[in-house]
């Protein structure tokens, strides 16, 4: 392979923002060896995001001198900068503001933000351009640009603003946003972040530290009984905790409700070395914000969670990739990670156990299907965030081709009391079926939006009631339950019981544990074009069925909406009824799987686009 | 133990087939000669199982599965003509002809027929735009969704030997693998952009000429729609003078050196138009080099006189 490199300089300031990550370049300026390229091409994403985040974009000479320093084909480092929504590939204003406009912030008045920002602060950033051949996109001047959900929907409408800094990025999160909070907030100034509605019926276990104590201190973590559960799981052993885990029946958390105790077996018992676990903190679902929470106000729980499982699973390495648009719950976990370190909770040896384990923090850059187990893999591997086929599942072949464990954030916390208490105590609360509590992410048209924590079995009318109910005398129109790959369902659904099996029996899922809540003044129509909208930006683009699906999705309901319809409703209504079981059966991943679900049931159980046909 | 030949049965449409293990679905169906459409698929590179249009009916697995990766084993049974896998492979079909140029994707028309896919359904195709290559991932605006969203685009043209026309392009991955570890090791292009954007890019766009590409033509041999294409056969497509009816195809060896690659040459009026080689072949696996693939023109330069038929002296 004879490389040939982009003809372009990268500035000083290029090339000190890709040394960060890779360190200072040989003398003979040489390039790597094709078994060292292999290794440093994990590197990749991080250093195109040192590039972005210090330099504003990824330039031509910028991306050149990334790819010489990784010896990699300029061609392969341009189609990974080029899959990522956080990677600008055109020059851009230094401070960007990145205004939500999902679903939660739609009904909170995003579209009247967006339009205040666009009278003062100039346009909103072109997605669609046309550049010469060989030449970067042109350069943006806006200020501004729309984004999908940031995990920050109880205080919508939100806003992340990012600051291209040489000295290290700045970058904030926040709710309520206004022109105003984020003009101050481009301008340099801290947002305060108010803090998130914390609240539970029955035992407070996922959320018994969040919220309560300092999540930078280990030795406030400590006095909460923190490590606990990895000193049990030192004296039961890693069969001793891989069966606590099974017998606990507890599934993941994070939408596919695998049972995790299998999971960890498996990984266990793989004869390849080595092995892995991965924390999958990557939470993009709209209306989801749960992980963001444990991570922010319990990284060290979120770390113990992740050694015991590298324990059980007889891994020496875990990854945690974090979304890139979470930088509180970065700097939370960058902390974090040190002060494990330094007390010996993590690396060689741990608590004297003749155990070595040690995590990497990696950032995502705006990609939900990285969310998606293999494309997260392929993601840190520094490939594009394309999903594998499965089998074979990760397990056998995961990251790096090895055995792996890759689990949700709360999933990996609910394993931290299975193993302290044992299986039996878990199952005090919940459902025989689902046992345990688990955490939902309220928010919409309700009186206290924020994260619960309920034991599973509870009702759907118990939570909209700890939540507040629905404010201003306004009557329920619908839920969307389980995220935008999840359903809608009716105000006639109330006693639907919130458990896996309840969730099945109702025909639909608690996915990702959104219950996104819409008042009787909520237009449904322009919300599903948001979520077929979201679908189509989020497709990786790998298969047929979902690449151009979502598409053609996006455009019946925008006929629909638009009364230009193709055929009569009737024929309408066939279309996407045919198109949706395509994407469900033929599509390779669960984002094509799922892009029509909530749209079908919507479409199913009321009625948002007006019947006459034009 | 060893694998013996014959050591997978599974049911495909109720009739036992024996495969070999490491056999993919694919392989029983063929096994059992049922004829299974296949777009991304090649044999002489890896499955990507992206166009999904070989899809097909696997007891207890909760999606289809595709046939031309997922790997036989004992005891399944495969329904390769149920109603599922219909309308799937229709709407691939449908999806991809609303999208893309499918007109010289040569088993595209029967297969339409074949399945009832009418592409129209989702309405006329859009007009061309050139915007594609610097989108960027993500948020995206959508237009009047009166037209159907497409691949049209205009064609590629920096250099004497082939040609890239897009608006062709079913994103295979074909061209890529070839152009990379399945053959050439060039890795001068990539897919880049996300979702409907996704696009067969060298970095930036660079022109090819400007780029690692060493035109072996390999990209243009693996591509099955005709986007990457010989300059003159879209010369003479553009110009209207393509004719099959008129053209000779010979399998040759390559004069130039000797590895002996076997060529396929097709003409036309005396003239090259096209350089392939057997995918099969035990030589090249359907690769070839740039003298093999390009390097032919001097044979027109000496081509027999049209009015006489003798060769030139
Ligand atoms: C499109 C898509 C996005 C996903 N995003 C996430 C995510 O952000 N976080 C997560 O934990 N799981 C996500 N998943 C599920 C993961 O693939 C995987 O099932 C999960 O991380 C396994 O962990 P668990 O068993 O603890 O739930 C996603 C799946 C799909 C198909
Ligand atoms: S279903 Fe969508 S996201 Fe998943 S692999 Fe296919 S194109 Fe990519
Ligand atoms: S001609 Fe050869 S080197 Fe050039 S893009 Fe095609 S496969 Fe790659
Ligand atoms: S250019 Fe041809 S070979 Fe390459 S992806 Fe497109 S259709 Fe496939
Ligand atoms: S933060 Fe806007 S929808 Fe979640
Ligand atoms: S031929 Fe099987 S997915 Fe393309």
């Amino acid at each position: 392979m004879d490389l040939r490199p982009i003809p372009v300089d990268p500035s000083d300031e290029e090339r000190r923002a890709v040394d960060s990550v890779l360190g200072a370049p040989p003398a003979d300026r040489a390039q790597p060896a094709p078994e060292t390229a292999r290794v440093l091409r994990t590197q990749l994403l991080p250093t195109l995001l040192a590039l972005q985040n210090r330099v504003g974009w990824v330039s031509p000479g910028g991306l050149g001198y990334a790819c010489s320093r990784l010896g990699l084909p300029p061609a392969e480092g341009y189609a990974v900068a080029s899959f990522y929504a956080l990677i600008s590939l055109g020059e851009r204003e230094r401070s960007f503001a990145h205004v939500c406009d999902d679903i939660a912030c739609q009904v909170a008045g995003a579209p009247a933000l967006c339009a205040q920002l666009e009278r003062e602060l100039g346009p909103a950033f072109q997605p669609s351009h046309r550049a010469e051949p060989g030449q970067a996109r042109p350069p943006s001047k806006a200020h501004w640009g729309h984004s999908p959900c940031l995990g920050l929907c109880e205080q919508a409408p939100a806003a992340l603003v990012t600051s291209a800094r040489t000295d290290g990025p700045r970058a904030q999160a926040f709710g309520s946003a206004s022109c105003a909070s984020i003009w101050r907030a481009l301008a340099g100034d801290e947002i305060q972040p108010r803090p998130v509605h914390l609240d539970s019926s029955g035992p407070r276990r996922l959320l018994a530290r969040a919220g309560r104590i300092d999540p930078t201190s280990i030795d406030a973590y400590l006095a909460q009984g923190g490590f606990a559960a990895l000193r049990r799981a030192f004296e039961i052993g890693a069969e001793g905790v891989q069966r606590e885990i099974t017998a606990s029946k507890l599934v993941g958390r994070g939408g596919a409700a695998f049972p995790t105790g299998r999971k960890w077996e498996a990984v266990a018992r793989a004869a390849a070395e080595p092995h892995f676990v991965v924390c999958n903190a990557d939470e993009s679902e709209p209306g989801t914000f749960k992980d963001r929470v444990l991570l922010e106000a319990d990284p060290f729980a979120v770390l113990e969670a992740m050694v015991v499982a590298g324990f059980a699973t007889k891994a020496g390495r875990g990854y945690l990739y974090l979304r890139g648009e979470y930088p509180r719950a970065a700097a939370h976990l960058e902390l974090a990670l040190v002060k494990a370190r330094e007390r010996g909770y993590l690396g060689r040896n741990i608590l004297d156990r003749g155990f070595d384990f040690d995590i990497e923090l990696r950032r995502g850059a705006g990609a939900y299907i990285c969310g998606e187990e293999t494309a997260l893999f392929a993601s840190i591997e520094g490939y594009r965030g394309e999903p594998r086929t499965k089998p074979p599942f990760p397990v056998e072949s995961g990251l790096f081709g090895k055995p792996t464990a890759v689990n949700n954030v709360e999933t990996l916390v609910a394993a931290l009391d299975i193993v302290r208490d044992g299986a039996a105590a878990y199952a005090a609360v919940g459902t025989a079926g689902s046992p345990g509590t688990k955490l939902f992410c309220v928010s919409g048209n309700i009186a206290r939006p924020g994260v619960y924590e309920v034991p599973f079995g509870t009702k759907l009318r118990a939570l909209l009631g700890l939540a507040g109910g629905i404010p201003g005398g306004r009557k329920l129109q619908a839920i969307l339950l389980g995220g935008a790959a999840g359903s809608f369902v009716g105000a006639n659904q109330l006693d639907l019981e919130l458990s896996f099996e309840g969730a099945r029996q109702a025909s639909a899922t608690l996915g990702s544990g959104v219950v996104f809540v819409l008042d009787d003044s909520v237009e449904l129509a322009p919300l599903l074009q948001r979520i077929a909208a979201f679908f189509r930006d989020e497709s990786c683009g790998q298969c047929v069925p979902c690449r151009v699906g979502t598409v053609r999705q996006e455009e019946l309901l925008g006929r629909l909406t638009r009364g230009i319809s193709l055929g009569s409703f009737e024929q309408e209504g066939n279309l996407f009824a045919e198109l949706s079981q395509a994407m469900r059966d033929a599509s390779i991943c669960g984002l094509g799987q799922t892009a029509s679900s909530a749209i079908e049931s919507a479409l199913k159980l009321f009625q948002p686009f007006s019947r006459k046909t034009p | 133990m060893s694998a013996q030949p014959g050591d997978i049965e599974l049911q495909v449409d109720g009739r036992t087939v024996r495969v070999t293990s490491g056999a993919t679905l694919l392989d029983a169906c063929r096994a059992a000669a049922i004829d299974t459409p296949t777009f991304c698929w090649a044999e002489n590179l890896t499955p990507v199982n992206v166009c999904r249009i070989c899809v097909v009916e696997l007891a207890g697995a909760r999606t289809l599965v595709p046939a031309c990766s997922r790997k036989a084993e004992a005891g399944m049974q495969v329904l390769t003509d149920s109603a599922r896998v219909r309308t799937s492979r229709k709407l691939v079909l449908e999806l991809l002809g609303s999208s893309v140029d499918m007109s010289l994707a040569s088993d595209f028309a029967p297969l339409c027929k074949r399945y009832g896919a009418q592409p129209e359904r989702f309405g006329p195709r859009d007009t061309p735009s050139d915007h594609r290559d610097a989108s960027h991932a993500g948020h995206h605006e959508l237009g009047n969704a009166d037209k159907a969203a497409s691949m049209a685009q205009s064609v590629k043209i920096d250099n004497d030997l082939f040609v890239r026309d897009y608006s062709r392009c079913m994103l295979c991955y074909k061209c890529v693998e070839a152009c990379g570890s399945d053959a050439q090791h060039t890795f001068a292009i990539g897919v880049a952009g996300r979702g409907f954007d996704a696009r067969i890019s060298t970095e930036l766009d660079t022109p090819l000429s400007d780029s690692a590409c060493v035109f072996c033509g390999n990209c243009v041999g693996a591509c099955p729609t005709g986007a990457l294409m010989f300059k003159s056969e879209h010369d003479l497509r553009a110009a209207g003078e393509w004719d099959e009816s008129k053209q000779s195809v010979t399998d040759t060896i390559c004069p130039y050196c000797g590895v002996g690659c076997t060529l396929t040459l097709r003409v036309q009026a005396n003239r090259i138009v096209r350089v392939t080689s057997p995918s099969d072949n035990s030589v090249t696996a359907g690769h070839l080099c740039v003298k093999g693939r390009f390097g032919t023109a001097f044979v027109a330069d000496r081509a027999p006189d049209s009015g006489t038929g003798q060769p030139p002296t």
